[in-house]
């Protein structure tokens, strides 16, 4: 399976990152090389194997519903890039 | 006197208990170290200060007689675990600002111990390398480099390079592909990779969920169990956290090994493997023997295709937890008016270095729409497969010997690793699998190849069965009678 530019473009997107155009080729190239190294995996049959989604065999325990954490407002914020209001700062985004 | 910086976390425990030198001076010692080996970029924030008013409590306490496991032993923390009022990058200009307002579990249990903490080490972005070249702080300089500046091994090569360096006695690493115990390896140091589920991944910034774990790297095994114990245990911020206990780690290394079944796999020795890095594996089975070990071949038939299974389950991971930094909340936001994709995209770009962006670019790819089955959920299938053909052999061996990297440490900026990035991703060949499978390994100098180098064997065990591999790593220290630096 090939990978052409506009997968590349799309998967960009997808990412939110962009590739510059003279770039857009050896990107594609790179991906295709991982790829086609990763299809090796298709040499084994996996039709009647059970994904494994984590090592950990135990179930994971449910908590009360309690808060036990929080009310630093100002700490958070002093990470924000732009803080306002004692909120989040974002560029408009309605006009 | 020696160098009190060369001495083992053990060694310094029993002089500061005899009041040998006071933690104040050692701090101090290894504060001077620092500033002597700038050329190793080892460090990416110091922090003098507050180092020597932690040493200070330290010999409070020792005065006391009240000192605590670890206390005031000066150690260096990989810049992935957060620290409270300390900068913590992941050594990413995306986070080149970044000051927690809390502490991680880990580094938190370290500081309960009594440990001093000198500063935060540099580390390939966000994890994601083997050499310590993605760094958006540059290159970590490997202390056994001669004539040629050498990578240390990554991810985490800051804390492989400090320790053989003794520009810390002992540091923090996460490992999700092999990032504690490549380091270690090419740097002639100890380091174990525990059980996933362990340590607690609470305040580390996460690569990929699913294998990251935390463990120390240090100068000797003794040091790895000591460390070990302190980092470990349960912790409910962290729901993959087992609940288990924390053994005494360094009551293991004393037991005998008469009767114990030592695994060599025999698909880790590949045509082509490295003459030396063989001599030295079987070298090693030898040692083991002489102790009354029983070493048997193994078979773990899914090895070959660990490497693309983990490259695509780790990206699949990294994309996703990686669509956090968006430049909103906290980190790096690109300047300029624009829409609010528009500065996703523009912080996004510019935030993260190559390396990061392949693999969330390769991460997203796999979990996309139409390819979801094809790439992710086949994987995950294989991971399956792997993880079974470990259980399957620990149904007849105690333990596993392999070697922990083909080859030793290599040039910063060679031209071989660089063209291709699979070039890189193949010395990864004899770690991954065990982060797929989540068992603990570790890894521990042997010997030097013939070109000076540090070569490094790694022990696998079974689940939370770290006490036979720190145990079996000791007797092949003693035998080995590896050289530090």
């Amino acid at each position: 399976m090939s990978i052409d530019q506009e997968t590349v473009k799309r998967i960009a997107f997808l990412s939110r990152l962009s590739v510059d155009e003279d770039k857009i080729e050896a990107t594609q190239d790179e991906f295709n090389k991982i790829m086609s190294w990763i299809e090796n995996l298709n040499e084994i049959d996996t039709d009647h194997v059970e994904p494994l989604i984590s090592v950990n065999d135990i179930q994971i325990k449910l908590r009360k519903d309690n808060v036990t954490d929080g009310n630093y407002r100002e700490k958070i914020l002093q990470n924000a890039p732009a803080a306002e209001y004692d909120y989040f700062a974002v560029p408009k985004v309605m006009e | 006197m020696t160098d009190i910086t060369k001495l083992t976390i053990h060694e310094t425990l029993d002089e500061l208990k005899k009041k040998n030198f006071s933690v104040t001076e050692l701090t101090k010692a290894y504060l001077k170290n620092i500033d002597q080996a700038e050329r190793y970029n080892a460090y990416i924030t110091v922090c003098a200060e507050r180092a020597l008013e932690q040493a200070k409590t330290a010999d409070q306490n020792y005065a006391k007689g009240t000192p605590r496991p670890l206390e005031g032993i000066p150690l260096g923390i990989k810049d992935l675990f957060c620290t409270k009022d300390i900068r913590t990058t992941a050594a990413s200009h995306m986070l080149g600002n970044f000051v927690p307002p809390y502490e991680s579990t880990v580094t938190e249990k370290l500081l309960n111990d009594g440990a001093v903490f000198l500063g935060k080490l540099n580390l390939d972005e966000f994890a994601m390398g083997g050499s310590n070249e993605t760094s958006a702080f540059g290159p970590v300089v490997n202390p056994w480099s001669k004539d040629v500046d050498l990578v240390p091994g990554g991810s985490s090569g800051g804390s492989a390079a400090a320790v053989a360096a003794h520009l810390c006695a002992g540091a923090t690493g996460t490992d999700t592909g092999g990032s504690i115990r490549e380091p270690a390896a090419f740097c002639g140091c100890s380091g174990i990779k525990p059980t996933y589920g362990r340590c607690s991944r609470y305040g580390i910034i996460a690569f990929a969920s699913s294998l990251d774990q935390a463990g120390p790297i240090a100068q000797d095994v003794t040091d790895c169990a000591l460390l070990l114990e302190s980092m470990s245990g349960y912790d409910a911020k962290d729901s993959t956290s087992y609940p288990t206990d924390v053994p005494n780690f360094v009551r293991f290394l004393h037991e005998d090994i008469k009767g114990l079944v030592v695994g060599m796999p025999k698909e880790y020795r590949p045509e082509g493997l490295n003459p030396e890095v063989a001599a030295y594996w079987d070298k090693t089975a030898e040692m083991l023997r002489a102790r009354g070990a029983i070493v048997k071949e193994i078979s773990l038939p899914h090895t070959q295709y660990a490497l693309a299974t983990y490259y695509v389950l780790a990206p699949a991971e990294a994309s996703s937890n990686l669509a956090r930094y968006d430049g909103i909340r906290y980190g790096y936001r690109a300047s300029g008016d624009c829409h609010l994709d528009e500065l996703y995209i523009k912080t996004r770009t510019q935030g993260f270095g190559a390396e990061v962006k392949r693999r969330i670019m390769i991460g997203t790819y796999v979990l996309s729409a139409g390819y979801y089955d094809a790439y992710y959920l086949k994987a995950q299938k294989m991971r399956r497969l792997i993880h079974d053909d470990f259980m399957k052999a620990f149904e007849q061996c105690d333990v596993i010997l392999t070697p922990t990297s083909p080859i030793t440490a290599f040039p910063i900026g060679d031209k071989e690793m660089l063209k291709n990035p699979i070039n890189m991703y193949l010395n990864d060949v004899f770690t991954v699998s065990v982060n797929l499978a989540g068992l603990p390994a570790m890894s521990l100098p042997i010997g030097l190849a013939a070109n000076g180098l540090p070569l490094g064997m790694q022990l696998i065990g079974k689940p939370f069965d770290e006490g036979t591999i720190l145990n079996v790593a000791a007797k092949i220290e003693e035998d080995a009678g590896f050289e530090r630096l």
